[in-house]
């Protein structure tokens, strides 16, 4: 069943939005909450939305030119001098092209940068492979002191882009370009840290894990497996790191069996810090959900999903491979 | 020189491939419009006339390398290549998707022809120089040719690879600046001024040619010109963006957008009227 703040309309009639647009609506949010706040873009002031907040506060919006490397440097001067700058442009430029930058002089430093990644994963459709991030979460989590945020739909991605400013350190947060399903509501709870649970069943089998739009097709798998009488949690992580270990012992516990869904690589995204945390706290059998050593490719959304395996019905299949792997 | 039944020719071809452009951004539905069309000219004047090159053995030793750096435009590039005979005009309407050898961005294993995989700026200079510097390590005589955009002039990586061709006098190694004042977010002067921008390349130790990017014989004859330097040559190409569709010249919004069916059908229309004039003009 999901949990009380979603509604079953989810299902059948979704509101579609994009990540990128909660980050629209948080970067004002955040804009308004605090002065510091400033937001800098390279040359994709629309796409990525940063100009909502160049209509609202100009004084605080910096154009950067397609200069992702100084984005990042400038940014780490701004924040050490005393603002809480979000840099924006696309994922595999930001941090893709300007890691190093973003290693040394916000990440080592510990400086309050909120790095904004868009049109990250295969949801980017027809640009191909050189736009289709999908290792962002991996150079991001692999930083140390840096908070990895990964909203699932854009009301959480408007709370997480609010939230960054507060963390007063590092923090990288992915966003995608598609529409996709709003599931979580105003009153959906949201603190970094805190995984969250959207679906129960009673006495469940499997926990499925997930991280971004997936979610989504994480709770449509969910509802098939109850027609098939398998009954199954469904998380979904916002923090990729810190990760809410507490929450992924207990639901290994309690399922004895664990599915993690991603838009990502499967080397370094969310299996591989829900693998490092359980390997330690409680191993169990894990499935992945998740793009196979493979780079991206031009397509629709909808081909490239089913392409890369990242649909309910491979979860469905994945949940009975992680039942059948169950040794208790 | 080229004859005046030459240039004719030439400008005939360029008018086909915008068609084509045309038709493979509405087919896609997504994908660049802009820079496409002002670069026709100058693809039409580099696979026609300037690069030696087979279409049937794009892996030729001998011939000449040609890199695109702004990956985004390629549409012009592939149209360019089907005219050329490299695969079937028809193929193009395939652009974008899925399954398709024409990605939204090029990929070089995908295509023979395409040489590199591009899409995310300020990559190809360095790329094309490093394949220069091998040719000339081998005293081969192919030259290479390198396309960027002028926005794509603020990535820091572009002047690294500026300042190294310039060191080693990459004379083998030609760049042309799709100069047509625009990027994504507005004019390049009020995005990220780049003038002066001849002066810039002068300073790195380049050879500059500045030329009028929809003059096929004036383009041409730089390409000839770029052959007597002893360091590397720019040409500064002067182009108006979305070139041939009045509606949409010099636009900046047109950076990134494809046309629909409607605006597609006008397009189609007016340059097809274009292509007329210019024919009619000469006979
Ligand atoms: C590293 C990188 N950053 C950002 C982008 C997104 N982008 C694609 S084209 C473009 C503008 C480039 O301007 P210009 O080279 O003048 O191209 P034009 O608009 O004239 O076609 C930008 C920012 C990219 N492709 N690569
Ligand atoms: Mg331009």
């Amino acid at each position: 069943m999901l949990i009380e703040t979603l509604s079953e309309k989810i299902f059948d009639t979704p509101e579609m939005a994009a990540t990128r647009d909660g980050f629209g609506k948080g970067s004002v949010e955040a804009g308004k909450a605090d002065e510091r706040v400033m937001v800098l873009t390279a040359d994709l002031a629309e796409s990525t939305r940063a100009e909502w907040f160049q209509k609202e506060f100009p004084n605080r919006f910096i154009e950067m030119g397609v200069a992702e490397q100084n984005m990042a440097v400038v940014a780490s001067g701004l924040a050490n001098y005393g603002k809480i700058p979000y840099t924006t442009s696309y994922a595999a430029f930001n941090p893709g092209r300007n890691w190093e930058h973003i290693r040394t002089t916000i990440a080592l430093t510990k400086l309050p940068v909120i790095v904004c990644g868009m049109h990250a994963g295969l949801q980017t459709g027809a640009d191909g492979a050189t736009h289709q991030m999908l290792e962002d979460i991996a150079l991001m989590r692999a930083l140390p002191n840096v908070t990895v945020l990964s909203p699932c739909d854009a009301e959480e991605a408007k709370k997480a882009t609010a939230a960054a400013a507060r963390v007063g350190g590092p923090v990288y947060i992915r966003f995608g370009r598609e529409k996709t399903p709003v599931m979580t509501t105003s009153t959906t709870p949201f603190e970094i840290g805190t995984g969250i649970e959207l679906w129960r069943g009673v006495a469940p089998q499997v926990a499925l894990v997930s991280t971004g739009v997936l979610a989504y097709q994480t709770l449509l798998a969910a509802k098939q497996l109850e027609t098939q009488g398998i009954s199954v949690v469904v998380a979904n992580i916002h923090t990729i790191k810190p990760i809410d270990e507490t929450l992924l012992e207990k639901l290994a516990r309690e399922c004895g069996a664990v599915v993690t869904v991603e838009e990502h690589q499967m080397t370094g995204g969310l299996g591989s810090a829900v693998a490092e945390t359980l390997s330690r706290k409680y191993p169990v059998p894990q499935e992945y959900i998740a793009v196979q050593n493979r780079f991206g490719q031009s397509g629709k959304a909808s081909e490239l999903f089913a392409e890369y395996g990242l649909t309910s019905e491979r979860i469905v299949e994945a949940t009975a491979r992680a039942i059948s792997r169950k040794t208790i | 020189m080229l004859s005046s039944a030459r240039v004719r020719e030439l400008n005939a071809t360029a008018e086909q491939i915008r068609e084509t452009i045309v038709q493979m951004l509405v087919a896609a539905g997504s994908g660049h419009t802009a820079g496409p069309l002002g670069m026709a000219d100058v693809f039409t004047a580099l696979y026609f006339e300037v690069l030696t090159h087979d279409p049937k053995k794009p892996e030729w030793p001998e011939r000449d390398w040609l890199i695109l750096s702004n990956g985004h435009i390629v549409p012009v590039r592939y149209a360019a290549m089907a005219h050329a005979g490299y695969f079937p005009v028809a193929e193009c309407l395939t652009l974008r998707q899925f399954g398709s050898r024409l990605q939204g961005h090029p990929e070089r294993e995908l295509l023979p022809g395409l040489e590199t995989t591009s899409g995310p700026l300020g990559e190809g200079l360095g790329q094309a120089a490093g394949i220069a510097y091998g040719l000339r390590m081998d005293g081969k005589p192919n030259r290479v040719y390198c396309i960027m955009g002028d926005g794509e002039q603020n990535e820091g990586s572009v002047w690294e690879s500026v300042m190294w061709a310039g060191k080693e006098k990459l004379n083998n190694l030609v760049v042309i600046v799709d100069r047509n004042n625009i990027q994504i977010d507005g004019m390049t002067e009020q995005v990220m001024p780049l003038e002066p921008f001849a002066d810039k390349y002068r300073a790195f130790n380049w050879n500059v040619l500045e030329v009028d990017g929809h003059n096929i014989p004036q383009f041409v004859a730089a390409c000839e010109e770029s052959k007597q330097s002893l360091r590397p040559t720019l040409i500064i190409a002067h182009t108006i963006p979305g070139k041939g569709v009045k509606e949409i010249e010099g636009d900046y919004r047109w950076h990134g957008k494809p046309p629909s069916k409607d605006e597609a059908k006008r397009f189609l229309e007016e340059l097809r009227t274009l292509g007329g004039k210019i024919s009619s003009e000469h006979q």
